[in-house]
């Protein structure tokens, strides 16, 4: 952070400056590239949340006129693919970048240039994806776009070309990240930090990445398909060819439900670090909500069909889906329970982040229970496509994943930042959007439930529908007054001195053994560990009657400050910046909105690219 | 991937697997490039035999003319160890020449890969034709992609190695480019049997 542009190292070649706009454009700091991915990725976060509110404005009364059925279509189209690509995994990807590293102990990612060019490639993906609002038109086949309705007779106009190209950028941005993140937290751990003695974030990233890893290559072929289809006039799914619907579904579901563990898991560490902090105790079962984590990250292979039991798989697809569906709640139940019994018993202090922590917990809670009822094909049949599901995945993802990363970011504000959110304004928002989120989400269950259909523009008095949409629309409206509480929050916070202590919470993990914000070399000394919470057992001693005792000398600033074997910053070795990742991420978005525009952009796009991999893999080393 | 002038990364001290960085890192792509190429060999799979019109995979395959080029890229990875082997034992020249092969047997692939494309269009089929084309056509065309980048990885070493500037201990280069291209070519025995070897009659028609 910008605390650091002093103590800039001569040495450093490549780029020099670290300073002003520039410094930020080539920056390879993890940290730095962390904060880069949070701001972009809520900005997102404010776009996705005001085509919902559109939305709910629209359905506030019955047979509105406020926006037509085609802009109807874009707007929840683009809120999901805004809030799923834009917003919730990257502002996972912002927490991996900032804490991870100092979590297990590393100065920096296995591959500095690497994580730039994830973020560039985000940015510059997102920005392809919602280019269709100014040029033309937006996607508006829903976020898992099921053919036929994608190819041209039914999407006509360039809407899903945005959706094909724009999430084929994004999904090399996302795994570029998760190969980044494997090979760092196998790879880059301080001595004596084994993998039962990783913090539970840096665990459930380790899983997530490995997802990343895997599921988007099964969404690139889907989409290379559908683009072959759109483009080039192919037959994968276009049944007069011979195609096969159904096989998008297959492909789309293979990758998308590991993708929903993607969304949630980063989330259900962020509590795993937050609630035994707040609790003052460590996290109960830890080795058994690692192994579920593990598990849920198997089993979510396993599943993907329970989106798909209308489509007449028949009985024994539907069954068996329904089986291993009822059985991936097993390792979520455990989780649950596992945070819960952390709690219990234990000195409960009720920061902002905790209390998001808690409103994870038991909006996950209702969430999840509405998720088990429809993995029974019989009442799933019921449920299809109404506003029940609706109301179930906002639970998971709004009550589960945001509510997750609000309580990391008041949790890791200071870290990043160096300066503490006001708790006043935070428990304001809190309470905002937990209300807000129940007043707006509940009423749907009984709405879908009540046979209300998702994604219709509009509705006739006569359903019945009338009362709860007008009380979820006003729901969303407490949502939307609660995020700018916390945009208050930031913005008055950020004008203020950093005051941030190193330790604002008594923390358990290495990331607050260092100053807030962290020099740009993280650890002046590599930190060995010896044990799970490797902090917390630096500060404290078990006492005779089995209550925490500091360590009598002191323990904390002995470890942060003058440690006699510290290297000198100056020795200290720290990756180039580095012009290339945003070249070559330009040249990989340029290839791909040329598909778009012209032969011509794509080879001015091939050529940048091209340029952008040499510059990169000739880029002299730091002299030194 | 080529950090040929001098490694970009100054050797980190070590790492806690005792496994290079960048070897994972090569591990984990490859992982995550089978589920590319089995989301493809999937498709193509699913979609075998369902043809509503023809030209159908018997009237065009030419099995004999595929098995040599297919026999060509799998020397080509003994050429790739060849070289590997090379820099092992600091014998530059040798590097050369074998770098220079496997890249020039990847180009005889690609250019063989070419031609048969070319057949099969003449003969009728294309992408858009039927399921046979467009599966054929976008399953082995990302194959030649990925053959094409590694002949050009291997070029690229080539003449960092001919002027001078790849130094022996720097063999994790030529190691990498190595898992890949054998990675290329094993995808392509998978291939070749799916859908030259066990090439079914259509159903359809």
């Amino acid at each position: 952070m910008a605390a650091v542009s002093g103590a800039l190292p001569r040495w450093l070649q490549r780029p020099t400056t670290y300073s002003g706009l520039w410094g930020w454009v080539v920056t390879v700091d993890h940290k730095r590239i962390g904060v880069m991915y949070g701001v972009t990725a809520f900005a997102f976060f404010l776009v996705g949340g005001i085509e919902a509110v559109t939305m709910r404005l629209q359905l506030a009364t019955p047979a509105n006129t406020l926006v037509n059925p085609d802009t109807f279509s874009q707007l929840f189209s683009m809120h999901a693919l805004t809030m799923i690509f834009l917003a919730i995994m990257p502002l996972s990807a912002a927490f991996f970048n900032i804490i991870i590293p100092l979590q297990i102990g590393a100065r920096d990612v296995a591959f500095p240039r690497l994580n730039a060019l994830s973020y560039w490639v985000f940015l510059f993906g997102g920005l392809l994806l919602n280019a269709g609002w100014l040029f033309g038109r937006s996607p508006g086949a829903g976020w898992f776009a099921y053919s036929n309705l994608t190819s041209g007779p039914f999407s006509p106009g360039s809407g899903m070309d945005y959706y094909v190209l724009g999430l084929l950028v994004l999904g090399t941005a996302s795994m570029a990240a998760g190969f980044n993140f494997v090979v760092t937290i196998i790879n880059m751990r301080a001595p004596g930090m084994t993998l039962m003695r990783m913090p539970l974030f840096t665990w459930m990233t380790l899983v997530t990445s490995f997802l990343l890893v895997l599921a988007m290559p099964v969404i690139t072929v889907a989409l290379i398909e559908l683009g072959f289809d759109r483009f080039a006039g192919t037959n994968f799914f276009r049944p007069e060819g011979g195609g096969d619907p159904i096989l998008w579904q297959h492909l789309f579901w293979v990758f998308g439900h590991p993708e929903v563990y993607i969304l949630i898991l980063p989330a259900m560490g962020i509590v795993s670090e937050v609630l035994p902090t707040f609790s003052r105790k460590p996290l109960f079962g830890y080795p058994v909500v690692v192994l579920s984590g593990v598990f849920i990250g198997f089993m979510g292979w396993a599943v993907w069909s329970h989106h798909m039991f209308t489509v007449g798989l028949g009985p024994i697809a539907n069954a068996t889906f329904a089986i291993t569906t009822m059985f991936i709640a097993l390792p979520t139940g455990v989780k649950v329970f596992s945070w819960i019994a952390t709690m219990w018993g234990g000195s409960i202090e009720f920061k902002t982040a905790m209390l998001f922590a808690i409103g994870f917990i038991v909006l996950f809670i209702i969430g999840g229970l509405s998720g088990v009822s429809h993995a029974s094909p019989p009442a799933d049949a019921q449920q299809q496509d109404t506003y029940y599901i609706v109301a179930h995945i906002h639970y998971v993802l709004f009550g589960g994943s945001i509510f997750g990363l609000f309580s990391g970011m008041y949790y890791w504000f200071p870290k990043a930042t160096g300066h503490l959110l006001h708790e006043g304004l935070g428990k304001l928002h809190f309470w905002l959007a937990f209300i807000g989120m129940n007043i707006t989400f509940a009423p749907m269950h009984w709405l879908g439930l009540d046979g209300m259909p998702r994604r219709i523009y509009t509705y006739n008095s006569n359903m019945g529908w009338d009362f709860w949409n007008l009380v979820a629309t006003a729901g969303s409206l407490l949502i939307a007054v609660s995020t700018l509480v916390f945009l208050w929050n930031v913005f008055t916070t950020m004008r203020k001195e950093k005051d941030a202590p190193a330790d604002p919470w008594d923390g358990r993990t290495l990331e607050w053994s260092i100053s807030s914000p962290p020099p740009i070399y993280n650890f002046r000394t590599i930190p060995n560990v010896y044990a799970r919470d490797a902090f917390w057992h630096q500060k404290y001693v078990e006492g005779s009657d089995g209550r925490p005792r500091p360590v009598p000398t002191g323990g904390a600033t002995a470890h942060s400050e003058g440690h006699e074997a510290a290297e000198s910053p100056h020795d200290i070795h720290m990756p180039g910046l580095s012009y290339f990742p945003i070249i070559l991420a330009l040249g990989l978005a340029l290839t791909a909105a040329g598909i778009m525009i012209h032969l011509a952009v794509v080879a001015a796009g091939v050529l940048i690219t091209f340029f952008g991999i040499y510059g990169w893999a000739f880029e002299p080393a730091d002299p030194e | 991937m080529i950090h040929a002038s001098s490694p970009a990364h100054p050797a980190p001290v070590e790492t806690t697997t005792g496994l290079n960085n960048r070897k994972l890192l090569m591990w984990i792509f490859l992982g995550s490039d089978c589920m590319f190429f089995g989301s493809l060999i999937a498709t193509y799979l699913l979609y075998r035999g369902k043809s509503l019109v023809g030209p159908y995979a018997h009237e065009v395959f030419n099995i004999p003319y595929t098995s040599i080029s297919a026999f060509v890229l799998l020397m080509s990875s003994l050429t790739m160890v060849l070289a590997l082997s090379a820099i092992h034992r600091g014998d530059m020249r040798g590097l050369k020449v074998w770098l220079l092969a496997t890249a020039l047997l990847g180009t005889v692939f690609v250019g063989g890969q070419y031609f048969e494309f070319t057949t099969f269009v003449n003969e009728g089929l294309t992408l858009k034709t039927n399921l046979f084309g467009t599966t054929l056509f976008v399953l082995t065309g990302f194959h030649g992609a990925h053959v094409t980048v590694g002949i050009i990885i291997l070029l690229s070493f080539y003449l960092v190695a001919a002027r001078g500037r790849l130094k022996p201990e720097q063999h994790l280069n030529i190691e990498l480019a190595g898992l890949y291209w054998h990675f290329v070519d094993v995808v392509w025995i998978v291939i070749f049997t799916v859908v030259y070897l066990t090439e079914t009659p259509n159903i359809v028609t």
